[in-house]
C-alpha cells in the first residue's frame, strides 16, 4: 500500500527580492469557511464568541477569525468549537489557498500600488477581498507593516510573477 | 542661438552630457531637455512637417509641442514621435529627425511643398477616386508609405513598464501659482494631497517668469512652498507626471516618466501608468500660448514667446535677435522683462496701438512674412501701410492664452466663451468634484491665481469635512490682461494653423467652400487637430478662422470634443506587464509538473492549462498519441486530471430545495451517496451549463460545473440565492481549488483501484463514497465522461501531485496510461456527451434532446421561458451525429450543412458542425452538429461544406451517441 | 468608474460583473407569458435614474446600484434583499 505525500504549491517557487520589504510563503494551515445560515447569525456569534463584520479580523477563543466576503468568515487554525453545524455551513478550504507574508517598511507602499482599493483606510488588523492584477486575493493586515496575501492554490505562480513586476 | 554664459535655473552646468542628433555629436548639460540642448547648440531645424515636408523647429517648451517630434533610440529600438521638449537629456542620448529622407536638410519629399497648390485639404479624397481598381494595388500602398509621422519599432518591445493605483483626498493637477497655493492650503489643513506636475521641476510659470512675490523672486517663493510641502507626510509630490484623463467617479489617469531620463535605467520601469482616485481635484493646468496665423509662420526660429522666455530663464538659451509679435499686454510685459534681463529684442509688433515706453522699437502692424530656408533670418512686417523687413533669428509669437481646460471637458462638458480674454473657459462642475483654478480658469494674474487656488482648496476641504482658516495671501502682481484677438493676418501666402498636420487657413476656408462647415466636419476634412499634439496650439485658432469663413461667431461655432488622453500615452504603459505570462493569470493543476515532465503540450482551458496529449518517440504526429490514449480507456485504463471542473459545496437544510430551483431536474429526491447528472438553464430558457450533483449527506451536496463556466455558474447561483431565496437556510462556496480530482476510466479501472485502495467499495454507477487512499481521506465517485466503467477520485490538493504519479504508474502497469484533452474529446464525442462546444449559449434543452430533464412538477430558473413558442419544435437546430460517407474523409468543426443538390449559400444552410474527432475505436471521423429538425432526419445524407478550408464531403446524419448507445459499458 | 459594495465600500469597476436592469429581481408567475416577455426582454432605458445589478466578485455580493445615466452619478448600492 502506498502512503500519499504532500506537495507544497510553493515547492519550486522562487520568491523575488522586493524593495523595502520581504516576501515569504506561509506553511499550509487549516482553514475552515464559516457561513451562517439565514437568521442564525446571532446564535452563531454567541456560540463562537464573535463573528467578523466586513473588514474585521477577530481573535475569539483562541481562533483567528477573518472576514472573507459577504457574510463569510475564514477560521485559521484547528480548534473550532463543536456543534456549529446547526447554525452555519462549514467547509474545509485548507488546500485551496496559499498564504504569503509581505513585511517591512515598504510593504504598504508596494501593495498600495498594486491593489485597486484604498489601502490607507484598511484597519490593522483588518481584512479585504480584492483582485491583484486579475488574481482574486484575500488581503489581511496583521500589523502596520505586515500583510498576508492569500491566493488560490492554482495561481501561486501568477501571483509571484505579478508581485515581482 | 547659443547658450548664455550665465543663468539657467534648470541647469547643472558642472555635469556635461554628450548626446547625438542625426549622427552628429553634441554636448548639453544636466537639466537640459533635448529641445533646449539642441537650441543651445544652434540646431534649429529638427524635423519635417507631415504633408509638405517643410522644415520645422522647436516651437514650444512643453507637452503641447507640435513640431519637434523626434525618434529616440531606447532599449535597442527607435521610438517615434518623442517630443524633444519633454525628453530630458541624458548621457549618450541618441536622437534623429523623422519624416525626412535622406536627411533633414535635404529631404526628397520636400517636393510636396512645391506641389502644395495641388495638395490642399481633401486632396486624397478627390484625386484617388478612379480608376477604382488602382486603389488597392497602387494608391493605397504609395500613400501609406508617404503618410504618417515616424515609424514604430518593428520588433517586440519588452522594456519594463508599470501600472499602479493611488488614492488621495485631493488631487492637484499642475504646480504653478494656483496649484501650489491650493496644495499648500489643503496640505496644511491635513488633507491627503497628491500634486502632479508634468515637468521635471515643480513651479509652473514661476520657473520662467521674473515676477516678485512678497518682495522675493517668485521662483524662490515657489521653492520655499515646495520645501514645505515635501516635509509634510500627507503630501505626495509627483513630478514628471501628466494627468491625461478625467473619468467617472473621481478617477484620473496619469502617466509618469519614471526612467525615460536615465541613461541606463536597467529594470526600472520606463513609465508608470497611474490610476489616481481622488475625492476632490483641482485643475491648475495653466494655459497654452497660441500662435498667430501669418504667412510662413512655420519656419524654424518662429517660436512662442512664453517658450522663448522659458528657454532663456531655465535653460540659458540665447535666441539671438528677437522680434516679438503679440496682441496682448502680457506679451509686451514679457518682452520688456526679457529685454531688461539682457535679451536682444529688436522690435515689438502689435496690431493694437502701443503707447507705453519700451527699450526696443515698437510697431503697430502685423508680420506678413518670414525668410530663411532652414531657419529664420528675417521678418517682413506691415506698418502704417508700408512693408519693411527686419533681420531676426527668432520670431516670438503671442496670440493670447488658451486655458488648458481639456481635462474639464473629458466627461462631455462644453466650455464657454469668455470675450474679455478671447478664450474658452471651463464651466463649474464639468467634471464632478473637480474645480479649475488660475490660468486654467482664465485667471491670468499671479494674485488671481494664488487667490483662486486658495479658494478652491478651502472649498475642497469643506467638502472633505476638514476645517481650515483662509490663508493670508502673499503680495503678487495683479495687472489686468488686455487682448485684441488676432486670428489671422490678411496677407498673401500660406499661414499655418496646425503645424504638425500642415493645415493652413486656406484649408479651413476650402473646407467651408466645399460644405464641411461644422467644426467637427472641418476637423476631419482638413485633419486639423488630429496629429500627436491633438491641436493644442491650433484648435482655437482654427475654429476662429472657421467662424470667420462661415460668418458665425466663435461660441456659436463651438469646439470639437476634447477626449482623453491629454498627452500621448504609450501603449507599453497602458498594457504594462500584460505580455507573456502576465497577459492573464495562469492556473496550474497539481499534476502540472508531472504532466510537463511527460512532455505534454499544454492547452488553455479558461485560465487553466491542461495537457493536450502525451507524446512518445515513435509518434508520427499528435493523432498517434491521441488514438493511443483513447484506446487506453476503451481497452485498459486511462488517467486524466479533471480538477479544473468547478466544484461547489452546497450545504444547509434548504440545500435540496435550492438545487431543485436551479437545476431543471429534481435533486431533492437524490439519496445520500448518489450522484445525478444535472442541467442548468438561464432564465431566458437556454442552457447555461451541465454537470453532476452528488449528495454527500442529507444536507450536503457537491455540484460540479464545466471548466469554462465555473465563474458564471457561481455568480448565477449567488444571484438566485441572494435575489429570490435569501431567507432559505443554505450556503454555497467554491471548493474547486481544495480538491484534486482524477478520472480513472476503462475496463481495468476496478483492478487499478484494487491495487490502490486494497479493497474496492461496491459502488453502483452514479454512486459516491468516502474512502481512504494512501492514508488520506478521499472521495470516490463512480461517474464517467468516457462511456467506460470509470471513477473519479478526489483528494485534498496537497496530495494531488503524488496521487497522480501513482495513478499513472499503476495505469501503465495495466497497459494504459495518462490521457489528455484530445483523447478526452474523442471519447466524449464517441458517446455524444456535450461540452460548451455544443452548449454555445443559443441551445435549449429541447435542442440537445434533453427536454425530458425539465421537470414539469416544479418551477426552476428558465422553465417558463423554455416553454416559449420558438424554443421547441421542428424549426429548431437539434443535436445530431455525423459520419462522413467515406469514414476516412476528414470533416471539420465550423463547417456548414447543405442539401447535396444545393449551393453553399446562406439560404440553403440547415445547420453547422460543433465538434469533430477521428475515432480510433470506430475507425471513422465523427461529428456532432446542430441541424434543423435533426432528430427526425437520422439516415439522411447532406453535404458538409467548409468554405474556409475548401472542404466538401457528403455526411450521413445519425444518432449522436455513436458508441455503446445503451450505456452498458459504463453502467454494468 | 467606481461602485459602492455594501460590504467593501467604493470599489473599482474592475471588481464588478454587470448583469442588467433590476427588473430581474421580480420573477413573474410561471403561467404569465407576457409577464415573462417583459421580464426578460423589455427595458425602459431611462435618461436619468436607473437601477441595475452588479456582482462584486471578490466578496460574492450582488448589489443593486442606483445611478443616473445622464450625469453618470452613482447614487447608491444596496444588497438585493433591501432592493426588492
Amino acid at each position: 500500500m502506498i502512503r500519499l505525500k504532500e506537495t507544497s504549491a510553493g515547492a519550486k517557487l522562487r520568491l523575488p527580492p522586493l524593495t523595502g520589504c520581504t516576501l515569504r510563503m506561509l506553511p499550509q494551515m487549516r482553514i475552515t469557511s464559516i457561513a451562517p445560515y439565514s437568521g442564525q447569525a446571532d446564535a452563531l456569534r454567541a456560540r463562537l464568541g464573535g463573528f467578523p463584520a466586513p473588514g474585521e479580523v477577530l481573535k475569539v477563543q483562541g481562533i483567528d477569525l477573518v472576514w472573507a466576503g459577504g457574510d463569510l468568515a475564514f477560521a485559521f487554525g484547528d480548534d473550532l468549537p463543536d456543534g456549529l453545524g446547526a447554525h452555519c455551513a462549514l467547509s474545509d478550504q485548507s488546500d485551496g489557498w496559499c498564504g504569503f507574508v509581505l513585511q517591512g517598511a515598504g510593504a504598504e507602499a508596494l501593495l498600495a500600488r498594486r491593489l485597486p482599493f484604498d489601502l490607507r483606510n484598511m484597519a490593522s488588523p483588518g481584512s479585504a477581498r480584492s483582485v491583484l492584477d486579475h488574481l482574486p486575493v484575500l488581503v489581511l493586515r496583521r500589523a502596520s507593516d505586515r500583510f498576508e496575501i492569500w491566493v488560490w492554490r492554482s495561481m501561486v505562480q501568477s501571483f509571484v510573477q505579478q508581485i515581482r513586476t | 542661438m547659443k547658450r548664455r554664459d550665465t543663468g539657467g535655473s534648470a541647469l547643472n552646468r558642472a555635469r556635461k552630457l554628450g548626446f547625438s542628433f542625426d549622427g552628429r555629436a553634441f554636448e548639453g548639460v544636466e537639466g537640459d531637455t533635448l529641445a533646449s540642448s539642441l537650441l543651445a547648440n544652434g540646431v534649429r531645424l529638427v524635423g519635417r512637417s507631415f504633408k509638405y515636408h517643410r522644415p520645422r523647429g522647436v516651437m514650444t517648451a512643453g507637452s503641447e509641442e507640435p513640431n519637434a517630434l523626434l525618434e529616440v533610440l531606447r532599449d535597442g529600438a527607435w521610438h517615434p514621435n518623442i517630443r524633444a521638449t519633454m525628453q530630458e537629456l541624458h548621457q549618450g542620448l541618441d536622437a534623429r529627425a523623422q519624416n525626412c529622407w535622406p536627411s533633414v536638410r535635404r529631404d526628397v519629399m520636400a517636393v510636396n511643398d512645391w506641389l502644395a497648390p495641388f495638395l490642399g485639404a481633401g486632396f486624397y479624397y478627390k484625386t484617388f477616386m478612379w480608376p477604382r481598381a488602382f486603389w488597392e494595388g497602387l494608391y493605397e500602398p504609395v500613400i501609406r508609405r508617404a503618410a504618417g509621422l515616424g515609424r514604430l519599432p518593428q520588433s517586440h518591445q519588452y522594456d519594463p513598464h508599470e501600472k499602479a493605483f493611488a488614492f488621495c483626498e485631493l488631487l492637484v493637477i499642475g504646480s504653478g501659482p494656483a496649484g501650489l497655493m491650493a496644495a499648500l492650503v489643503a496640505a496644511k489643513a491635513g488633507a491627503d494631497v497628491i500634486l502632479c506636475e508634468e515637468d521635471r521641476q515643480m513651479g509652473g510659470r514661476f520657473l520662467s517668469d521674473a515676477g516678485q512675490i512678497d518682495g522675493m523672486p517668485d521662483g524662490a517663493w515657489a521653492a520655499g512652498v515646495l520645501a514645505e510641502l515635501a516635509e509634510l507626510p500627507n503630501v505626495r509630490l509627483m513630478p514628471r507626471t501628466s494627468v491625461f484623463g478625467a473619468y467617472d467617479g473621481g478617477v484620473y489617469g496619469a502617466i509618469e516618466r519614471v526612467a525615460l531620463h536615465q541613461a541606463a535605467p536597467g529594470r526600472t520601469p520606463r513609465e508608470c501608468y497611474w490610476r489616481i482616485t481622488a475625492k476632490r481635484a483641482i485643475m491648475a493646468t495653466g494655459a497654452l500660448e497660441r500662435p498667430i496665423a501669418h504667412p510662413d509662420n512655420d519656419r524654424p526660429g518662429v517660436m512662442m514667446l512664453g517658450a522663448v522666455a522659458s528657454y532663456w530663464q531655465r535653460f540659458a538659451v540665447d535666441p539671438g535677435r528677437v522680434v516679438v509679435f503679440g496682441n496682448n499686454d502680457h506679451a509686451l510685459a514679457t518682452a520688456k522683462a526679457l529685454a531688461a534681463d539682457g535679451m536682444d529684442i529688436r522690435a515689438y509688433i502689435d496690431p493694437r496701438e502701443i503707447t507705453a515706453d519700451a527699450p526696443f522699437k515698437t510697431y503697430q502692424g502685423e508680420v506678413i512674412g518670414t525668410r530663411g530656408r532652414h531657419g529664420l533670418h528675417a521678418v517682413t512686417l506691415r506698418h502704417k501701410g508700408r512693408e519693411m523687413r527686419l533681420e531676426a533669428d527668432t520670431l516670438a509669437l503671442s496670440g493670447g492664452w488658451n486655458p488648458s481646460l481639456h481635462l474639464a471637458c473629458h466627461m462631455n462638458g462644453r466650455p464657454v466663451w469668455d470675450e474679455t480674454i478671447a478664450s474658452f473657459v471651463p464651466r463649474e462642475r464639468m467634471v464632478p468634484g473637480m474645480q479649475a483654478v488660475g490660468a486654467a480658469a482664465g485667471i491670468f494674474s499671479t494674485h488671481g491665481a494664488l487667490e483662486s487656488g486658495a479658494r478652491a482648496a478651502m472649498q475642497a476641504l469643506d467638502a472633505l469635512g476638514l476645517s481650515a482658516t483662509p490663508p493670508d495671501l502673499p503680495q503678487a502682481e495683479d495687472t489686468p490682461y488686455a487682448i485684441t484677438p488676432l486670428w489671422q493676418v490678411q496677407a498673401q501666402g500660406r499661414a499655418w494653423l496646425d503645424f504638425a498636420n500642415d493645415v493652413t487657413t486656406k484649408d479651413v476656408a476650402q473646407a467651408v467652400r466645399e460644405g464641411f462647415a461644422s467644426v467637427e466636419h472641418m476637423k476631419r476634412y482638413t485633419t486639423q487637430g488630429m496629429a500627436p499634439d491633438q491641436g493644442k496650439s491650433s484648435n482655437i485658432g482654427a475654429l476662429a478662422v472657421l467662424a470667420d469663413a462661415t460668418g458665425g461667431t466663435i461660441p456659436g461655432t463651438g469646439t470639437t470634443t476634447f477626449r482623453p488622453p491629454f498627452v500621448p500615452v504609450s501603449i507599453a504603459a497602458l498594457g504594462a506587464g500584460g505580455y507573456g505570462p502576465g497577459f492573464a493569470p495562469q492556473r496550474f493543476t497539481t499534476s502540472h509538473a508531472q504532466t510537463r515532465k511527460m512532455g505534454a503540450p499544454m492547452i488553455e482551458a479558461g485560465l487553466w492549462y491542461r495537457p493536450s496529449y502525451f507524446p512518445q518517440a515513435t509518434d508520427r504526429d499528435w493523432r498517434c498519441a491521441c488514438n493511443r490514449e483513447a484506446l487506453y480507456v476503451r481497452h485498459a485504463v486511462g488517467i486524466c486530471d479533471v480538477s479544473t471542473l468547478g466544484k461547489i459545496d452546497v450545504q444547509g437544510p434548504d440545500a435540496a430545495r435550492f438545487l431543485d430551483f436551479v437545476y431543471t431536474n429534481t435533486m431533492s429526491s437524490l439519496k445520500p451517496g448518489r450522484v445525478r447528472y444535472g442541467l442548468m438553464l438561464r432564465e431566458d430558457g437556454h442552457v447555461m451549463d451541465d454537470g453532476t450533483c452528488a449528495r454527500l449527506s442529507d444536507q450536503h451536496f457537491l455540484i460540479t460545473t464545466t471548466t469554462a463556466a465555473a465563474g458564471e455558474v457561481i455568480r448565477h447561483l449567488d444571484f438566485v440565492q441572494q435575489a429570490y431565496c435569501a431567507d432559505w437556510q443554505l450556503r454555497l462556496i467554491s471548493v474547486t481549488e481544495t480538491w484534486a480530482q482524477f478520472a480513472i476510466a476503462g475496463p481495468l479501472a476496478d483492478a487499478l483501484l484494487g491495487h490502490l485502495l486494497g479493497d474496492v467499495p461496491d459502488l453502483p454507477f452514479m454512486g459516491c463514497v468516502p474512502v481512504m487512499v494512501g492514508g488520506v481521506g478521499a472521495r470516490l465517485f463512480r461517474i464517467s465522461f468516457s462511456g467506460e466503467r470509470g471513477y473519479e477520485l478526489a483528494v485534498p490538493a496537497r496530495y494531488g501531485a503524488d496521487l497522480y504519479r501513482h495513478l499513472v504508474a499503476l495505469a501503465e502497469g495495466f497497459g494504459g496510461g495518462a490521457y489528455g484533452m484530445e483523447a478526452l474529446n474523442v471519447l466524449r464525442i464517441e458517446k455524444g456527451f456535450i461540452t460548451h462546444a455544443e452548449i454555445d449559449g443559443r441551445v435549449t434543452a429541447f435542442d440537445l434532446g434533453l427536454q425530458g430533464m425539465v421537470s414539469a412538477k416544479k418551477d426552476c430558473i428558465g422553465r417558463a421561458a423554455s416553454q416559449r413558442p420558438g424554443l421547441t419544435g421542428p424549426a429548431r437546430l437539434q443535436l445530431v451525429g455525423l459520419r462522413p460517407v467515406d469514414p476516412q474523409s476528414e470533416i471539420t468543426a465550423g463547417a456548414h450543412l447543405y442539401p447535396c443538390d444545393k449551393p453553399a449559400k446562406a439560404a440553403y444552410g440547415q445547420g453547422h458542425v460543433k465538434s469533430v474527432c477521428y475515432s480510433p475505436t470506430l475507425e471513422s471521423w465523427l461529428g456532432l452538429a446542430l441541424l434543423e429538425n435533426g432528430r427526425a432526419r437520422h439516415g439522411e445524407t447532406l453535404r458538409l461544406d467548409d468554405g474556409l478550408r475548401g472542404l466538401r464531403t457528403p455526411v450521413e446524419i445519425c444518432n449522436p451517441v455513436f458508441f455503446d448507445p445503451n450505456g452498458g459499458r459504463m453502467r454494468d | 468608474m467606481r461602485l459602492p459594495c455594501p460590504c467593501c465600500g467604493w470599489r473599482d469597476l474592475r471588481e464588478f460583473t454587470y448583469k442588467g436592469a433590476a427588473d430581474a429581481l421580480h420573477r413573474p408567475a410561471l403561467d404569465d407569458p407576457s409577464g415573462w416577455d417583459d421580464h426578460l426582454h423589455n427595458r425602459t432605458n431611462p435618461a436619468g435614474e436607473t437601477r441595475d445589478l452588479w456582482y462584486h466578485d471578490p466578496c460574492g455580493t450582488w448589489v443593486c446600484i442606483t445611478r443616473d445615466t445622464v450625469s453618470h452619478a452613482v447614487i447608491s448600492g444596496v444588497p438585493l434583499e433591501g432592493a426588492r
